[in-house]
């Protein structure tokens, strides 16, 4: 983690187009040296914020600041501080590797060919980088598009969903690029649909809704907020049941897996009872249920999924 | 803080139209279709010979005169034929009188005839397969995002295509005419530099005015033709580079500007008594026909006149494309 300092201040910032707000407002800061998630569903407007911090799109409302930068009053003083990608690696299909980061370099202030070098060293593209862009695999043009990114030497990199469409290894690879970067003091703005990748790169998020930030924090803080889903495989189910539903701080979601939980670990075995809870009470409520003489033949705590997240969320608004 | 200059850009540009091989396709035309017209001219060439059955050009000339002056005692002949062809001969018992060659033939008179006549559609559709694809294929491909997210800014990034654009135009027009010259000198000998040529015919109505009419080397007439197609087909690169700003698709603004074109050609020959047509620039192209005093589309058009149409039609296409390329928002 850096010094605290703040890279990107996004100042509520709101978007209309054809008549309609596609962004509702967005503040939040990225401090130097923090992997910053930006996370939320396909179509809530993940995009078109990072098109605004990057110059792509005017905002209607609000101020985007980078390095203390206006992006609109100043851009290029604000644009020299970033490298970026957005959506998909696109670069000229027609020229080799080496040429595209030519042709960025040139429209870079103060970029040698020492740099270029050094760029495809970093992203480990030495050997291709002469051939035409249009060979290159996904995760090739992925880190051709990094290297594009960190020509600058940037200050803030922002990348839009940077393992779509990666294979595993692809991603493991991405993610641990990523954290090596941030630990050389860069910030990074990573948006994603996926929370499980942003629990893995991300020191703080912002989660976004329908053009709404509805939450910014770290990571671990938010999930706690929305607590764990454990399934108790048990016997007899319904004395479990009153068990959980007389304990404190616990939440009773249903009687089987396939009620609550994403149907990705197959049907459950026994009887299966869903709850919600923080992790720290499960030892507790294990020694309760054996107490009781109900006999558990297997726990298994589940992280709550983006919706679940969004479903704590929303339901806080509400009590507010 | 030091800048991006604008040079590195217009090199980014350059590169990227070259490894395009736009240019590549561009000579490839020419390089098939040159000869094509040569081996046309060669037959046309022969043929007036079998038909006049003489190899004088004044004999020639002159059965020319006689066939025209033939066609307009014809009542059959529609009034807009006439009037051309009431010029064509003023102007070639012109050339007869002063004992000159309307036609040598030779690889510069041969250039001189073929940049005149692709000056209004031929030259501007290679100008269009350069500058319609400009800003559109970076849309289509994506790079904008990149293009645009740099820091440099927005109006920098069309100038540079701007220059690059102006450097091809050039370009084009120059290579036509070289592989004009080149080829068709097989046939017709390299020769004919200091051949003369009538020019300052002025039209009134159908009479010639020839009080200006004066005799220059066909190498200079072959110069003041490439500035004037060099002109058109610049106005017509600013058309489509304003066409490719508009149309993220570059299919489409290619399909524009060539239905623009092609409209042009075919208004040329049908809008005389449409008189305020002459005020679109597709029928003001034809700037080479004031050089060599052919009739205009519109009564009482003139040199002067349709080179400042031309100009207000690029200008405004260049605000155009500098007002839209500034501020819209890049949303795909």
């Amino acid at each position: 983690m850096g010094d605290g300092s703040v890279v990107l201040a996004v100042r509520n910032v709101k978007k209309k187009i054809g008549g309609k707000w596609i962004i509702k407002g967005v503040s939040f800061d990225v401090r130097r040296g923090e992997v910053f998630g930006f996370l939320g569903p396909n179509g809530s407007g993940k995009t078109t914020t990072i098109r605004m911090l990057v110059g792509l799109i005017k905002p209607t409302e609000g101020t985007i600041e980078i390095c203390g930068h206006d992006v609109q009053k100043k851009p290029t003083q604000a644009l020299s501080h970033i490298g970026c990608i957005v959506e998909n690696p696109e670069l000229y299909p027609y020229l080799s590797g080496w040429e595209n980061l030519e042709i960025f370099a040139r429209m870079t202030p103060g970029v040698t060919e020492e740099r270029i070098r050094e760029v495809v060293d970093i992203v480990g593209l030495g050997q291709r980088i002469r051939d035409k862009v249009k060979t290159y695999s996904l995760g090739m043009r992925q880190r051709l598009g990094i290297a594009q990114a960190l020509l600058g030497k940037p200050s803030l990199l922002i990348l839009d969903e940077p393992t779509n469409g990666l294979d595993p290894l692809g991603i493991k690879e991405m993610r641990e690029f990523i954290r090596s970067l941030a630990d050389e003091g860069l910030s990074i703005f990573v948006s994603s649909h996926l929370l499980g990748e942003i629990e893995q790169m991300c020191d703080r998020v912002a989660i976004i809704s329908r053009g709404t930030v509805i939450a910014v924090g770290e990571v671990d803080e938010l999930l706690r907020q929305a607590g764990t889903t454990i399934v108790w495989d048990v016997e007899p189910a319904d004395k479990a049941l009153e068990l959980f539903a007389a304990a404190e701080n616990v939440q009773v979601i249903g009687e089987s897996v396939s009620d609550a939980i994403a149907e990705e670990d197959g049907p459950a075995v026994g009887h299966a009872v869903v709850i919600r809870t923080a992790r720290e009470n499960i030892p507790s409520l294990n020694e309760a249920l054996s107490r009781a003489g109900v006999r558990v033949y297997g726990i298994q705590a589940k992280n709550p999924t983006l919706e679940q997240l969004f479903l704590t969320m929303t339901e806080g608004e509400n009590i507010e | 803080m030091n800048d991006v200059g604008l040079y590195p850009l217009v090199q980014n540009e350059t590169i990227k139209i070259l490894k395009k091989k736009r240019f590549l396709v561009i000579v490839l035309i020419l390089a098939a279709l040159i000869p094509i017209f040569t081996y046309a001219q060669m037959k046309v060439a022969e043929e007036t010979r079998k038909q006049f059955g003489s190899e004088d050009w004044r004999l020639v000339t002159q059965q020319q005169i006689n066939d025209y002056t033939n066609r307009l005692a014809s009542g059959r002949v529609p009034e807009e034929w006439k009037k051309y062809m009431r010029v064509q001969v003023q102007v070639l018992q012109y050339y007869l009188d002063r004992d000159v060659d309307p036609k040598s033939p030779n690889a510069v008179s041969f250039t001189v005839n073929f940049v005149s006549n692709s000056i209004n559609l031929f030259i501007p559709l290679m100008v269009m397969v350069i500058a319609a694809d400009l800003v559109s294929s970076e849309h289509s491909v994506g790079t904008i995002k990149l293009l645009l997210s740099r820091p440099v800014r927005r109006w920098k990034v069309l100038t540079s295509k701007y220059a690059a654009l102006v450097l091809f135009v050039s370009l084009i027009v120059f290579t036509t005419a070289a592989l004009c010259y080149l080829i068709s000198g097989v046939v017709f000998g390299y020769g004919g530099w200091t051949h003369p040529v009538f020019t300052g015919f002025k039209l009134v109505g159908a009479e010639v005015d020839f009080t200006s009419v004066h005799p220059v080397p066909q190498w200079l007439y072959l110069l003041m033709e490439l500035g004037l197609v060099w002109f058109a087909a610049l106005v017509v690169g600013c058309m489509s580079l304003m066409i490719s700003v508009l149309v993220r698709s570059t299919a489409a603004g290619m399909g524009i500007m060539l239905a623009l074109l092609i409209a042009g050609t075919i208004l040329t020959n049908m809008v005389s008594s449409w008189k305020s047509a002459k005020y679109l620039f597709m029928v003001n192209l034809n700037l080479t026909d004031y050089l060599a005093g052919r009739l205009p589309p519109v009564e009482g058009m003139d040199m002067n006149f349709s080179l400042i149409v031309l100009t207000v039609w690029a200008a405004a296409a260049v605000v155009v494309s500098y007002t839209v390329f500034t501020k819209k928002d890049i949303l795909n």
